[in-house]
């Protein structure tokens, strides 16, 4: 599992191929759709829905890969092969490590 | 180029994927079209014309499985090239997509070298599968090429009932002997390209071109209802477009043209001869043998267009036929009944 919250090579490796002006448009869209996506995750485990569980899991998941945020993608992974969760401790861990992205996107968006 | 300027569909839920994955194509200089599921995404696949399609699995409404079953179950969507980008883990998702006919599968996130990699690929196998198509359309018949998309290729003939129409131009080897080879290639083409008009603006379907001559079949390969009599009606127009070129040929102070037909209708073996390597449709039998002496009997009964006893019985009266009584035929036991169609004169 990395130790760094955004993985410097991939990001990298993304702007270059995509051009950083629409990284940074890509990033506010994911701001937009992460906390839906969270929601639903929520969701998903208070109504013991399996199916909108994973799917919320694997797209988290397939996002936080896409910006190199690779613990956040290893957790939502967990989440998605794992299935549903019986408390919202590992949702709670998931939460606070999306803000800890969102902080790194938007502090690399700046600069 | 195969690789650029291709009209391309992505399929994914989710917003940064579809807009990044949107981005890299247009990178490529493809131009790119995006929907949010599968129901929607072959929505737009029936509606407009695309060369490939980019698929996610994980989609509400109808996911990227079930695309895929609904594209092999269309014909129109059935050769789309598919690329699958998904991140759904595990072989069996990969192998299973594959199955069902996905040409591709990237993992998400996507790497754009390979991305470009495998589009090209995809663009140019369906490239030559459009030509493929495109040369079987032209040396058999749409509908040999329909019946070779449906069926496969087997060597082998099936017994079915058609008509079979053989016509030529008459006294041809001294108009060649009149006039230059390229005016020849010229009147054969012009003269193809009317027979061709006539016979399948009536559903029939010119299976041999020799020399001068042609034969059509009526009902073969693919069925036709009121085979007879969409061939003596194909006759009509053929000596009326002839009419016609003849009045623009006498203007130009050139012969006239004449075409003899002889139709007849029958049991036929319909199917495929040669080798593996190189075939062609055929049919044989009585009914092709009778069609030729009919054909050739024109020159001598002086009539344009003369048609067999069951083509004269499947008209049942509505046209005006002339009866020429029996004839004996090279190769037949029997005298065999000949009517004969009046072609109108103008």
């Amino acid at each position: 599992m990395a130790d760094t919250v955004i993985d410097a090579a991939t990001f990298a490796e993304l702007q270059e191929a995509a051009g950083a002006e629409f990284v940074g448009e890509l990033i506010g869209t994911f701001f937009e759709e992460a906390p839906q996506m969270l929601a639903e995750l929520r969701a998903a485990q208070t109504a013991a829905s399996a199916d909108a569980f994973r799917r919320a899991a694997h797209s988290i998941k397939s996002n936080a890969n896409t910006f190199g945020a690779l613990r956040l993608g290893e957790m939502a992974r967990e989440l998605e092969l794992g299935g549903l969760v019986a408390d919202t401790a590992p949702l709670e861990t998931l939460q606070a490590e999306y803000e800890r992205v969102a902080a790194a996107l938007r502090e690399l968006s700046r600069g | 180029m195969a690789e650029s300027g291709s009209r391309l569909l992505v399929a994914d839920d989710n917003k940064v994927n579809r807009l990044l994955l949107g981005r890299s194509l247009e990178q490529l200089g493809h131009r790119v079209a995006m929907a949010e599921n599968g129901r929607v995404a072959l929505e737009m696949l029936r509606r407009e014309a695309f060369d490939l399609l980019l698929l996610d699995m994980e989609m509400p409404e109808m996911d990227g499985f079930q695309v895929l079953e609904q594209m092999v179950a269309d014909a129109h969507l059935r050769d789309l090239p598919v690329i699958v980008t998904s991140s759904l883990e595990g072989v069996a998702h990969v192998a299973r997509c594959i199955e069902l006919g996905a040409d591709d599968y990237l993992p998400k996130p996507v790497n754009p070298v390979l991305l470009k990699a495998r589009i090209s690929s995809s663009l140019e196998k369906k490239r030559l599968r459009d030509q493929q198509q495109a040369l079987v359309k032209r040396f058999a018949t749409s509908e040999v090429a329909q019946d070779l998309q449906q069926s496969g290729f087997a060597l082998g003939g099936k017994r079915l009932v058609a008509t079979v129409m053989f016509s030529d131009i008459r006294g041809f080897t001294s108009i060649v002997e009149q006039q230059s080879p390229e005016e020849t290639i010229e009147l054969l083409n012009t003269w193809y390209t009317l027979m061709f008009d006539a016979i399948s603006g009536r559903g029939g379907v010119v299976n041999q071109m020799i020399g001068d001559g042609l034969m059509a079949l009526f009902g073969a390969p693919l069925p036709l209802a009121d085979g007879p009599r969409s061939a003596v009606l194909a006759a009509l127009d053929m000596i009326e477009m002839m009419q016609l070129l003849n009045v623009e040929r006498e203007a130009g102070g050139k012969p006239a043209l004449r075409i003899g037909v002889g139709i007849a209708t029958g049991e036929v073996i319909a199917g495929y001869t040669g080798t593996q390597h190189r075939a062609t449709y055929t049919c044989i039998g009585d009914t092709v043998n009778l069609a030729a002496r009919m054909e050739a009997h024109t020159k001598l009964a002086g009539q344009p267009i003369l048609i067999d006893q069951a083509t004269c019985d499947a008209l049942a009266g509505s046209l005006n036929l002339v009866s020429l009584g029996p004839v004996a035929f090279k190769g037949k036991a029997a005298e065999v009944p000949v009517h004969a169609v009046p072609a109108p004169t103008c």
